[in-house]
């Protein structure tokens, strides 16, 4: 019995049906905010419940291939056959359940955190067409569908980022988050003319069939191809060169930097790369690019983060350099992993967003209580906040073990398989680069563990910063807010335990929970292809870490080098006092050039942004307003010279033209005579 | 005679045609274009002896028309006269270029 979707349609109509609701009543009655609140979250939840009714009869199905629906002909233009066809296979299922799933729990924190808004419906509206938009592009079953989604989520990354917009600064934010987008959705649309012009289709089932038999492993096309498709992957997913616009995307409400870019749409570029897995599969050298960008931007971001001060800005940097992970996982070949960690990232990230932004709810009411002006959301203004906040604070400790790879906890398997399998993937022509690419792994694994420990460091332990009257307001969120982060913790717990794989359950303690590597399995239909591809032409990987070691035995290691780490530094940190932020010394050093994120804002200020403008007014000077001007206005200068004499002989007076007509007369006359 | 006649027309045409071109009181041009009517009038009856009776219809024709030109014409001058408050055709300049 093969499977049929239940209601396909509705999980995407559902949100689009909220942000109809929502935006009239943001229209209409923006003082009626029992509607957002129900419809809100009420029509992600529906969705989800769809999602999942599906994802059982999908797991119930004896053999099970993937879905295409086509609603109806979208761009048939000759042999350009375009349908708005969705596809549900194990991988948009398993997508559609992360995006409405924490999307809900999202939407729920949201009611609590955006009470006081005045911009409630329309916070909800562009929430609920934020998912509509994100279930478009992981359910789309061609690359334009998906691109509708691609351009739709950025849409509402840059309407959420300046939702705040009477604040310069966050309009601006969106800007940049929109702009440097552009750049990344260029790679995606030559990536799509590419595919077309040398497989005459865009329909993935196609694409994906023909792509082993008309290209040879490592062909320059595809080559290209993936490359683009990759400049489109860091501009979505926020990698190095493009990574810039999600640190100032903070600009947004938390829950929005929760659930657009720490848990669903910055993942866009790691779904579309384990998507077109065969076609990366069949480009090597496009594929340790994206491994090695991967590895780059997850040390770096890294870096980075260690010095921020700003509790979002932290965890910005935090994602950035999670996703890197991800690149690394899809970029050595190792689909499933990447899926793997893009899950449980947007459990235990979402987590940290959720609960810093109860963090920053609280601190913003102490110092509104006391009309206090310092800023909420700098760590340094915080401190001591778990006896205030104990559900916050163990919470976000739950999400802290799983990001820094502490056993049991979610993180913990995702992250050691990508790093696994960036060890076991060193073979091959490229063998160096994976070793690198391993090596920077591990490191940013311990830069993981030590600016997350920092941050809860300062924000939860030691002495309370915020002042003794603002104290006296500090209290723990509302249940609406911290029920959604305690779901979320334990799913950042247990995430993980869907795949297990057999050389960590071996293990004497650690083997507690036990094989599944049920996410494989499950994934393994769409990426045999890949996995074929790779095996034939890479030859036998390797069994042990580029510098010895079995699987298990790194396992052991990378657990241990992050407790001791996270230990390290949590005794390091304790033993320090802080300053709030406005009596704090500036940052000296090597430090200040961290915490001023290595300059590359300035350094982009410098070599792209202003030359662009240079140029622009160059053009716009002399080549707009002195030359194309200059031609139209002088073809109407010209005429008018010539007018302006023509003119001269309609002197309107009567005498000068009968004695005009009288001329000709004569002359006539004197012509017919003679 | 046709001679003497034929020679008085083109006399009192070319009165009526220097006057049109030289003087600016509208009614005096008026009065030259119908000096230049009446001019061609007796052309026509001149020649109508040698020719045919045809050219004494034609004076009827043009006199009628004359005088319905005549109406039009002085109706203009009247209603140019309320807004100008003048006959002088160097007035008269609105199409000047």
């Amino acid at each position: 019995m093969s499977f049929e979707p239940t209601l396909l349609w509705a999980i995407l109509l559902l949100p689009l049906t909220g942000f109809v609701v929502n935006g009239l009543t943001a229209f209409l009655a923006p003082e009626r905010k029992q509607i957002p609140t129900l419809v809100g979250p009420g029509v992600v939840a529906a969705a989800f419940v769809i999602a999942l009714v599906n994802f059982f009869r999908m797991s119930g199905a004896e053999h099970l291939d993937p879905v295409i629906v086509s609603y109806w002909s979208w761009m048939p233009v000759g042999s350009l056959q375009i349908d708005a066809a969705l596809q549900l296979d194990q991988l948009s299922i398993l997508m559609t359940l992360i995006i409405t799933g924490v999307g809900s729990l999202i939407h729920i924190f949201s009611i609590g955190y955006m009470k006081a808004d005045p911009g409630y419906p329309r916070y909800f509206a562009y929430l609920n067409l934020f998912v509509f938009f994100m279930l478009v592009l992981v359910l789309g079953a061609n690359f334009p569908v998906m691109f509708v989604g691609w351009e739709g989520v950025g849409l509402c990354s840059y309407l959420l980022i300046g939702f705040w917009f009477k604040d310069r600064e966050k309009a601006d934010a969106g800007k940049k988050a929109f702009i440097v987008n552009r750049i990344g959705d260029f790679g995606f649309l030559v990536a799509m003319f590419l595919i077309f012009t040398n497989l005459g289709s865009l329909d993935f089932r196609d694409v994906f069939a023909a792509a082993p038999e008309m290209f040879t492993y490592g062909a320059p096309v595809v080559t290209a191809i993936t490359l683009f498709l990759f400049l489109g992957a860091t501009g979505k997913s926020a990698q190095i060169p493009l990574y810039v616009w999600l640190p100032d995307a903070m600009a947004g409400p938390t829950p929005v930097s929760a659930l657009i870019h720490a848990a669903t749409m910055v993942t866009a570029g790691v779904y579309m790369v384990a998507r077109a897995n065969v076609l990366f599969a069949l480009a090597p050298l496009s594929s340790t690019v994206v491994a090695f960008v991967g590895a780059l931007t997850a040390l770096f971001a890294a870096t980075i983060g260690l010095a921020q001060n700003d509790i979002k800005k932290v965890l910005a940097y935090s994602t950035v350099s999670q996703l890197g992970y991800m690149f690394i996982g899809v970029g050595v070949g190792a689909y499933a992993a990447g899926v793997f960690h893009l899950m449980t990232h947007a459990f235990f990230k979402a987590l940290l967003f959720l609960g810093a932004g109860a963090v920053i709810h609280a601190m913003h009411e102490a110092f509104h209580a006391t009309h206090k002006d310092w800023d909420p959301q700098d760590m340094r203004n915080m401190g001591g906040l778990r006896r205030f906040m104990p559900i916050t604070w163990i919470t976000m400790w739950v999400a802290t073990l799983a990001i820094a790879g502490i056993w049991p906890f979610a993180g913990f398997f995702s992250k050691d398989e990508i790093i696994w399998q960036a060890a076991v993937h060193a073979v091959g022509p490229y063998a160096g680069w994976a070793k690198l690419i391993w090596f920077m792994a591990l490191a940013a694994a311990i830069l993981t563990a030590v600016y997350m420990t920092r941050l809860m460091i300062l924000t939860f332990h030691g002495e309370n910063r915020s002042g003794k009257e603002e104290a006296k307001h500090l209290h723990e969120v509302p249940p609406v807010m911290w029920v959604p982060l305690a779901v979320l913790a334990v799913l950042s717990v247990v995430g993980g335990w869907v795949n297990v794989p057999h050389e960590i359950a071996d293990l004497p303690v650690l083997g507690w929970i036990p094989t599944s590597e049920w996410l494989h399995h499950w994934l393994e239909p769409l990426t045999h292809t890949a996995d074929a591809i790779i095996a034939g032409n890479l030859g036998e990987l390797s069994d042990t870490a580029p510098v010895g070691g079995g699987a298990g035995a790194w396992a052991v290691i990378s657990f241990v080098l992050a407790a001791v780490v996270i230990a390290l530094t949590a005794r390091t940190l304790l033993g320090r006092s802080y300053r709030p932020a406005h009596e704090a010394a500036p940052a000296t050093g090597f430090l200040r050039v961290l915490q001023n994120k290595w300059y590359v804002d300035e350094i982009y200020d410098a070599i792209v942004v202003r030359p662009v403008i240079a140029t622009s007014r160059f053009l716009w000077r002399y080549v707009d307003q002195l030359i194309i001007d200059g031609l139209v206005n002088g073809a109407a200068h010209l005429a008018r010279g010539f007018g302006a004499i023509g003119s001269r002989l309609q002197t309107g007076q009567l005498n000068t033209y009968a004695f005009a007509v009288i001329i000709g007369v004569i002359l006539l006359l004197g012509f017919v005579v003679l | 005679m046709a001679d003497q006649s034929l020679f008085l027309a083109v006399i009192l045409f070319a009165i009526g045609t220097v006057g049109v071109l030289v003087r600016r009181n509208a009614i005096i041009l008026f009065m030259c274009i119908e000096l230049m009517l009446n001019a061609v009038n007796l052309a026509f009856v001149a020649f109508s002896r040698s020719v045919g009776i045809e050219g004494q219809v034609f004076v009827f024709f043009v006199m009628t028309v004359a005088a319905a030109e005549a109406a039009v014409g002085l109706a203009i001058i009247i209603s140019i006269f309320r807004h100008l408050e003048s006959v002088d055709v160097k007035d008269f300049n609105l199409l000047r270029g």
